[in-house]
């Protein structure tokens, strides 16, 4: 098998892994880059809105505001001295990626141009905020292959289309190596590295209809619960007000931002009656839960009832045609309706993980051990992957390209002092291949089969309605409970079926089957969190316990899938140098 | 709907071949992208191998060449392909298997033309200031997805696939050379003046006509060789 080796060894070519990368690269640290696509093509390329800093560019703003909306929209789960850190650092990170070419639209004083986004106030609460900053409705893509080119400037190394499967441990317990698959060519790899840092991004592709990229299968979770550590928050997965509906792209929030509104099929603003205040611009939980609540209560538009309009029509044209031109080709070339003149049909979509990997705001893992929580010493993760906790029960838009960019870079400053520190004192013990190899073989072997009718494509399938139906906008614990044997009985066809496809190069559905075993295991780590957490909170709505209760719940919770075992971590209320905020009612 | 699908498989195959594969009308349902068509067909035979990636058209994935014409399979609606449709990998760059192409050498063009901003010193206290009439030059010039389809359907790439850096690194040389911020305008197109990099372009104008994204690489290497003529 072939070998190599580097300092550090990053999963993940999205915002989040690159801005790691040209950190250390900029060092003189020897990294690799493991990326499953083409980093441009990672999903960070379809951010849409924004990237949130107090700029103050066109209302005044200033971090302390953009922490307490954060904490707010989190609904107060979020871990306050990571929020603190990530809206301090906020306003040089933005201008940071302006130096590396991000094209930010302008304004005519020639700064950066912001926008107004949902769960955004000035003075504590008060008035709309407008933080957003904004390349045209393409801003994911500007920063993405903005961090893509500067790495090439850098030299960073890439190992393009090659998916990483599992961590390798050592005789003492220390992650040592990791097992890759070179997409290619079907030869498998082992690459050594003193530090690990999973940037792997999320996992919508486990819900039916979603925003999500293919490739969002959440690999890196997979691997940490396989390590044996835990999973934090997974119960809260953020579904997006406006994907388009049956189909799932996304419509931006800038969308709403820019001026749009939202109608039933009685053609009310409904938002002005779960929102007085903020009516369309409220938290995206919020939005969500009031879309699904007309829906449901017949005031849906079409034939079915079955979705709700987005207006877009009051607009000026020329704003629609330069600050949003993404989501009008996507209307355009899905719904075959232009924006300028007629409604978007829009269905709540699947859309981002809040929870995720539990790191401290350095970036490093932790796992709670014979009570104790515990940082590891060589395995890190950021963005999508991690739970920092940033987001908490809630993502406000514009702060998930903050997110991988902040803690992107922060990681790979800690990466860096420890290499120092440690000059590389590592112990070199034999791996424990045994796992890895086991499971390898289970998909190089898997051509065998008696089930000519079931493939990993039709457990995939089932898979996302299962969650659906049973963890979606709202849930009971009757629903979820009904959910679990579903899980195992994917389980036991995803153990008998085979692969039809015998090949070795660019085997796709081999890269699937290894795809779904992350994702039914987040299907477990998920249904038992939710079940675990008896409250409503943020993007976390049970029917049947529909209030928050802080007296019990005012924590993250953890999952460890050995014997799908639910434990918890108490949340940081104490910010690193300001007052804490204590949980209030949320109200927008 | 008969599609015609180009296959080879390295591992057993010693030539390409055509496979013929049916969508049943009733799985084609209104509105339906190449791309649903072809996640169909890959149930039909898993051993079907083509990329793809976000679906929506933006991450540059799934380019193909489709009834002669390259396209992203996932914003090419099915409806506008007509009975049968020929289905063969982007022409110009070797097949790694089925659909799937060895993309190294257009990203080598890309890598040399310098993709990233250069600029002054890096003074994290401000913004670098831009009109937005500054701005707007770069409109048309930074929204490319990499998809590969404007320079595997170039003549002259065809003929000069290791001299002629194409029209997609063209158009990110564009890119930087039009930016405000960049300092190394002169170097730039200092580099890019060559009879093969640049001026092999014979503006054909396939790479306008097949961008999926609407955008003018033409146009771009048009005004790079403008350039170079007004600065010598």
């Amino acid at each position: 098998m072939k070998q190599s080796r580097f300092d550090v060894v990053i999963l993940g070519a999205g915002g989040a892994g690159l801005r790691a990368a040209l950190q250390l690269a900029q060092s003189n640290i020897k990294v690799a880059v493991v990326s499953k696509v083409f980093p441009t093509r990672s999903h960070t390329v379809a951010a849409q809105g924004g990237i949130n800093a107090a700029l103050g560019n066109v209302t005044p703003d200033n971090w302390h505001w953009h922490m307490f909306d954060t904490i707010k929209g989190s609904d107060y789960l979020g871990d306050q001295d990571a929020i603190e850190f990530m809206c301090r650092e906020a306003v040089e990170i933005v201008r940071e990626l302006e130096h590396y070419g991000v094209p930010f639209s302008r304004l005519d004083s020639g700064k950066i141009y912001q926008r107004p986004f949902g769960g955004q106030s000035q003075n504590f609460g008060e008035q709309q905020a407008t933080r957003t900053c904004a390349a045209a409705d393409r801003t994911g893509h500007a920063i993405l292959h903005s961090l893509y080119q500067q790495n090439l400037r850098a030299g960073t190394r890439f190992f393009n289309e090659q998916l990483a499967l599992d961590l390798v441990k050592d005789q003492q317990d220390q992650i040592g190596a990791v097992m890759v698959l070179d997409i290619a060519s079907g030869d498998y790899q082992l690459i050594h590295a003193d530090t690990f840092l999973i940037a792997t991004g999320g996992a919508g592709q486990l819900f039916r209809t979603n925003t999500n990229a293919m490739i969002n299968t959440g690999d890196g979770l997979g691997m940490i619960l396989r390590a044996g550590l835990p999973l934090m928050d997974m119960e809260f997965w953020q579904f997006h007000p406006t994907g388009v509906a049956a189909k799932g792209m996304l419509i931006s929030e800038g969308a709403r931002g820019e001026g749009g509104i939202l109608l039933n099929r009685l053609g009310e603003a409904f938002m002005q009656k779960y929102a007085p205040k903020v009516k369309d611009l409220a938290s995206r939980d919020v939005v969500s839960r009031a879309i699904a609540i007309e829906i449901r209560e017949g005031r849906g538009c079409g034939e079915h009832k079955d979705y709700i309009e987005l207006d877009l029509t009051h607009l000026d044209p020329e704003v629609i045609k330069t600050r949003l031109p993404g989501i009008r080709d996507i209307c355009l070339t899905f719904t075959g309706k232009d924006p300028v003149n007629s409604l978007i049909p829009i269905h709540p979509s699947c859309h981002y993980m809040m929870g995720g990997i539990p790191t401290n705001l350095h970036g490093q893992v932790i796992t709670k051990q014979n009570d104790q929580i515990q940082a590891l010493p060589n395995l890190y993760a950021i963005g999508e992957a991690a739970c920092v906790s940033v987001h908490g029960a809630n993502r406000l838009g514009g702060n998930s390209l903050l997110d991988i960019v902040v803690f992107g870079r922060e990681a790979a400053r800690h990466i860096h002092q420890s290499l120092i520190e440690k000059n590389n004192q590592k112990s070199e013990t034999p791996l424990k291949l045994e796992a890895v190899q086991k499971r390898i073989d289970r998909w190089q072997q898997a051509l065998n089969f008696n089930t000519p009718n079931d493939s990993i494509d039709l457990i995939k399938q089932d898979l996302q309605r299962t969650m659906e139906q049973h963890c979606g906008v709202f849930r009971d614990e009757e629903t979820l409970k009904a959910g679990l044997p579903k899980l195992d009985s994917l389980v036991e066809r995803l153990n008998q079926v085979g692969l039809k496809d015998p090949s070795n190069v660019f085997n796709l559905e081999r890269v699937q089957a290894f795809e779904l075993e992350n994702l039914i295991q987040l299907g477990y780590a998920t249904l038992h969190s939710a079940l675990a957490r008896q409250e409503s909170r943020g993007a976390h709505s049970r029917i049947d316990f529909p209030e928050r209760d802080d007296q019990a719940w005012l924590k993250h919770s953890l999952y460890f899938s050995h014997n799908h075992q639910i434990d918890s971590k108490p949340v940081n209320l104490q910010p690193l140098t300001l007052d804490g905020f204590m949980p209030k009612p949320r109200v927008y | 709907m008969i599609f015609t699908l180009y296959r080879f498989n390295p591992e057993t195959d010693k030539a390409p071949y055509n496979q013929e594969l049916i969508l049943d009308e009733t799985q084609i349902k209104p509105g339906m992208m190449l791309l649903d068509a072809l996640k169909r067909l890959k149930q039909q035979d898993p051993s079907l191998t083509f990329r793809s990636s976000c679906q929506e058209g933006v991450c540059g994935s799934d380019g193909m060449n489709v009834n002669g014409e390259n396209k992203l399979a996932c914003i090419t609606p099915l409806a506008e392909l007509g009975k049968k449709v020929i289905l063969r990998p982007l022409p110009g760059l070797p097949v790694i298997r089925d659909l799937v192409v060895d993309m190294t050498q257009f990203y080598q063009h890309y890598d040399q033309v310098e993709p990233y901003l250069q600029t002054s010193e890096i003074d994290l206290n401000q913004e670098h200031l831009q009109t937005p009439m500054e701005r707007a030059k770069l409109d048309g010039n930074y929204e490319c997805i990499l998809c590969g389809c404007c320079t595997t359907s170039c003549p002259s790439f065809w003929w000069n696939p290791d001299k002629f850096a194409g029209p997609a690194a063209l158009l990110a040389a564009h890119r930087f050379i039009s930016d405000s911020r960049d300092i190394q305008t002169r170097q730039r197109l200092t580099q890019l003046d060559d009879p093969y990099t640049t001026f092999r372009c014979r503006n054909i104008q396939n790479c306008t006509a097949s961008c999926p994204k609407g955008l003018d690489p033409s146009q771009a290497i048009s005004e790079i060789k403008q350039q170079i003529l007004e600065k010598s």
